[in-house]
């Protein structure tokens, strides 16, 4: 690993939000929290096929910090792309990325 | 020649076997759903008979028909009629049974075998032998089609005569002031004739009589007490045009409703040879048997210790006895002390109120009356009490009966205070609820006493109203019981320490109503205030958009805010709502459905650029689909500088008013609708609320527009607007109910915000109006208080708060267009913002696209993929390589 691929300032964030970004072809959704970090999954939501886990609403389940999928409502672990209620369907994961934040500017490792 | 005879069911000693039910009403409904509550384990089969061509329907609500409940919507739950082991035969009136031979035969010549036969035949509307009473314009009130009979007859004879018709109804009971009620609300002039010195003369005293002819009487109704009618003259047409009247005064009219008494339909019986009582109706004991053990009669046909009941709740009793019979069961039949309480009269809507139960001329020996009578409120109440002022004997309530559900039940019981206390007008004594007997009957319709109701809270896990009356059927009939079921489901729950959830989510353990009323009391504009001060965590996909949806329909909160950003549903953060693909829909306000060609020009011009399929959505509006993230501010820019704005489309906010073309082109139209539909429209666009909400608005009552399957539907009468709510199409759908009638345009507008602000206020997170009408404790009778009446005093406030989101309303796509900061948030990537989504691909359908699905021939291009021919198959694809 460690091809850090730098997406952009972090003031393109907007906290407890998400943006989507092209990293290498491959869509990783972002979110900054209100407590400053930024973690990153897969945008591809694999439940509905579309790209849209960056539109989620972000939260958190007990002591785990959530996004829900938009489309159907399946929830997963921002942290380690767990998925965490499939709504009825056959859990999936998300992929994780690993996200740092240099001198202002979000890097996306792969 | 027919054989109804569904496989004999394979039967044991104590199997009941095959069940036929004659007569398809509400007590035979009640058979039905009991043989399949409880007959769980024996074998048997059901067939119904009926002779109306309907589903079983609510005799008790059928004055709603005039309010549009129809057949379907009177139906008693049809869902029993689905159970593979139930039959019903409806539109086929039986003819004969022959019990030697186990079978009835219907007048189709259909035979049906029995095991068991359950006579549920009900009864006539009597009518004394009257010279015309067979005239064109003479009607009885007892079925359903009595009930379309009187409503075609009037509009038929109104349009023929070109006036308003003057009605007669002879027959002052319960029945009769219904028939009256009905009549004025189609439009007819009414006049009671009753022969007794009383209205309700079975049911009420002198003095509850009197203020009840008082408030008939300020309904407009005529009333002519003390005669009767002797006949029925016809007008130079052949139809009835005059009433002679037994004190020799005369009456013009142009319809008349019979409504003087039912006998029990007893024919089947006298003629099959089984024992018939002194006055009608099949004899039977407390087992609800005949003369003949395996024949059983129930309901009002049934004539037991020589009586035939004329209400449905010993019926349903009686339906109780024999099914427990038929499952081996032993129990028997006592019949309860009854009340009456009119109902389905109104005077401007409200209804108008009068009941008793017991002894109400208080003539047990040495019984005491307690009276109060208010003649400036033109209300009676009377307590009939055993000598020593204890025992609870019989009540008289006329212009107020709140205490007739609360005291029935006490009937012959001790009532633990002083009679006059209950009286009092401000309510005096707490009036026993929670307190009562395990034996006293709380739902005399559907017979469900306190125990049963604890019971379903302390041994089947009820934890709601809604669930208890699920469980026991209880307030499921007339509805009469709710307040008191409420309050005594509410202190077992209590009682029992069942820990009742209204929790939201992990983060909130309250109701969305009681966040709602907190957020506004406290002031908070933030759902970090919110969280901090009444819940935990970071909060969900559930709390976080009503949270928002709170701070925006109290005006404190923008969805537009940036602090409220993060807590939006997609929809309301793209201001759009997402399809499959995650592509959005675009669909501008087209209020009225009026739309100029200019401006259609505009949105053909969007759609041809973008590649958007088009379509006309089911709002009267012009929907385009298939708008990415990054398109949405192009597009909307496009359309806001056309003149038009959000129609709010994804939002838990107004959609659209549907509205028919009205009275400014249509010949039938009696108002404006289309002007009424903008209007409401305008008023109430992007108003933030539990869930989504639709208006309707029809210019006459054909009702083209369809608002009664609307949140709120607007119906034009010749005087003005009649207002319905909690209608619903979709999964469940319900039509909704009168709120107010014939409202003038300004009425209607504050009616209409009062009942939006009540919901929005109170409802709980995605429950439409619908179910919160259903739920609302009371229903629509109490919702009308609230609401029309004002009793709770918040008219006032609740009109004020849509004047603010009035005067606050800004269009959500022009405001977003004007400001960078919100603009940002439309980026496909945050790192290629103008990079189309990869994945996205279309294929053409029917001259448009729609996303294309594995495997399909598609261009990433909407636009392209509009134009492409069909690509060579795979297989052609390999051929060719």
């Amino acid at each position: 690993m460690s091809t850090w691929t730098p997406v952009c300032d972090l003031s393109a964030l907007d906290p407890e939000r998400g943006v989507a970004a092209l990293v290498d072809g491959v869509q990783v959704a972002l979110f900054l929290l209100d407590d400053g970090r930024v973690l990153g999954v897969a945008n591809h939501d694999p439940f509905s096929g579309a790209n849209v886990v960056s539109r989620g609403i972000v939260g958190s389940r007990g002591e785990r910090t959530t996004v829900t999928s938009p489309m159907h409502k399946q929830v997963w672990d921002l942290v380690t792309g767990e998925c965490l209620d499939a709504a009825g369907k056959e859990p999936v994961d998300l992929p994780a990325f690993p996200v740092e934040v240099r001198d202002g500017v979000v890097h996306v490792g792969s | 020649m027919t054989v109804v005879s569904p496989v004999r069911p394979a039967v044991g000693p104590n199997d009941p076997g095959r069940v036929v039910v004659v007569g398809a009403g509400m007590v035979a409904h009640r058979v039905v759903e009991q043989m399949l509550a409880r007959g769980e384990a024996a074998a048997w089969e059901i067939t119904v008979l009926g002779d109306e061509p309907y589903l079983p329907y609510d005799r008790v609500h059928l004055s709603e028909f005039f309010d549009g409940r129809d057949a379907d919507a009177l139906a008693m739950g049809p869902s029993v009629w689905d159970d593979a082991r139930v039959t019903l035969r409806t539109g086929d009136a039986v003819a004969s049974i022959d019990r030697d031979a186990q079978e009835i035969l219907t007048r189709a010549g259909v035979r049906v075998p029995y095991d068991n036969l359950v006579l549920a035949t009900g009864s006539w509307a009597w009518t004394p032998r009257t010279t015309g009473i067979e005239l064109p314009g003479v009607v009885s009130y007892r079925t359903l089609d009595d009930v379309t009979a009187l409503r075609d007859w009037i509009s038929a004879r109104e349009q023929q005569l070109g006036r308003p018709l003057r009605g007669a109804v002879v027959g002052g009971g319960v029945l009769g002031l219904e028939a009256a009620s009905a009549l004025q609300r189609l439009g007819a002039h009414a006049t009671v004739v009753e022969f007794a010195d009383r209205l309700m003369s079975v049911q009420l005293d002198e003095g509850g009589g009197e203020t009840l002819r008082v408030r008939i009487a300020d309904m407009g109704v005529d009333v002519r007490l003390g005669t009767g009618a002797t006949r029925l003259v016809a007008a130079p047409d052949g139809a009835v045009g005059l009433l002679v009247l037994s004190d020799g005064s005369t009456l013009d009219v142009d319809v008349v409703v019979f409504s003087t008494g039912i006998r029990p339909r007893d024919r089947l019986a006298r003629e099959s040879g089984l024992a018939i009582g002194e006055r009608g109706g099949v004899v039977v004991g407390p087992t609800c048997r005949t003369s003949d053990p395996l024949v059983w009669a129930v309901g009002e046909v049934a004539s037991y210790e020589g009586v035939c009941a004329g209400l449905v709740a010993p019926g349903n009793a009686q339906a109780d006895v024999v099914v427990d019979q038929l499952l081996g069961g032993t129990s028997e039949y006592a019949p309860a002390p009854e009340g009456t309480k009119l109902k389905g009269v109104l005077h401007d809507g409200v209804p108008v109120e009068a009941a008793s139960f017991g002894d109400v001329n208080a003539l047990t020996p040495g019984a005491l009356e307690v009276t109060f009578a208010d003649p400036v409120a033109k209300t009676y109440k009377k307590l009939v009490v055993s000598d020593d002022a204890r025992t609870l004997l019989g009540g008289v309530f006329v212009g107020d009966a709140a205490l007739y559900s609360s005291l029935r039940p006490m009937l012959g019981r001790n009532l633990g205070a002083d009679p006059s206390a209950f009286l009092a007008p401000e309510g005096g004594a707490a009036v026993p609820s929670a307190d009562l007997p395990d034996d006293v009957v709380v739902c005399s319709c559907a017979n469900v006493t306190a125990g049963t109701v604890r019971g379903a809270v302390t041994e089947h896990g009820c934890t709601s109203v809604a669930d208890v009356k699920k469980c026991t059927k209880a307030g499921t009939v007339c509805g009469s019981c709710v307040p008191l079921l409420t309050k005594l489901v509410n202190t077992q729950l209590e009682a029992s320490g069942v820990e009742v959830s209204h929790a939201m989510c992990e983060h909130f353990a309250m109701t969305r109503a009681e966040l709602f009323a907190l957020v506004r009391a406290e002031g908070l504009r933030t759902f970090t205030e919110v969280v901090a001060a009444h819940g935990t965590g970071r909060g969900c996909v559930v709390c976080k958009p009503v949270v928002a949806s709170i701070l925006s329909s109290l005006g404190v909160g923008h969805v537009l805010d940036r602090a409220n950003a993060p807590l939006q549903d997609t929809n309301d953060h793209a201001l759009a709502n997402m399809q499959k693909d995650g592509t959005y829909s675009v669909i501008p306000r087209i209020p009225g459905g009026e739309i100029t060609p200019e401006k259609l020009a505009v949105i053909a011009d969007v759609a041809r650029e973008y590649g958007l399929y088009t379509r006309i959505t089911g709002a009267q509006r012009i929907g385009m689909f298939g708008a990415r993230l990054e398109q949405l501010p192009q597009i909307w820019k496009r359309l806001v500088d056309a003149g038009m704005e959000s129609g709010q489309a994804y939002g838990k906010s107004l959609r659209a008013v549907k509205s028919c073309v009205g009275q400014s082109w249509c010949r039938f139209g009696v108002q404006d609708s289309v002007g009424m539909g903008v209007q409401l429209e305008l008023r109430y666009r992007g108003l933030r609320a539990p869930h989504k909400f639709k208006v309707g608005v029809s210019g006459c009552a054909r009702e083209c527009a369809e608002a009664r399957g609307k949140d709120v539907g607007v119906i034009a009468t010749e005087r003005g607007w009649n207002v319905y709510v909690g209608g619903n199409g979709g999964f469940t759908p319900r039509h909704a109910e009168l709120l107010a009638e014939d409202l003038d345009d300004g009425m209607l507008l504050r009616v209409i915000d009062r009942f939006l602000a009540y919901y929005i206020r109170s409802a709980d997170r995605l429950q439409r109006t619908a179910p919160w009408v259903a739920d609302y404790p009371g229903g629509i009778v109490e919702l009308r208080k609230v609401l029309v009446d004002d009793t709770l005093g918040i008219c006032a406030d609740l009109e004020a708060s849509i004047a603010e989101h009035v005067e606050g309303y800004e269009d959500e796509w022009a405001a977003t267009l004007a400001d960078p900061a919100r603009l940002a948030r439309f980026a496909s990537f945050v790192n290629a913002p103008d990079t189309p989504d990869p994945d996205l691909a279309y294929t053409p359908e029917r001259g448009q696209v729609r996303p294309a699905r594995p495997g399909e021939a598609s261009d990433p291009n909407p636009v392209i993929a509009r134009t492409i021919a069909v690509r060579p198959s795979d297989v052609e694809l390999e051929d060719a390589l």
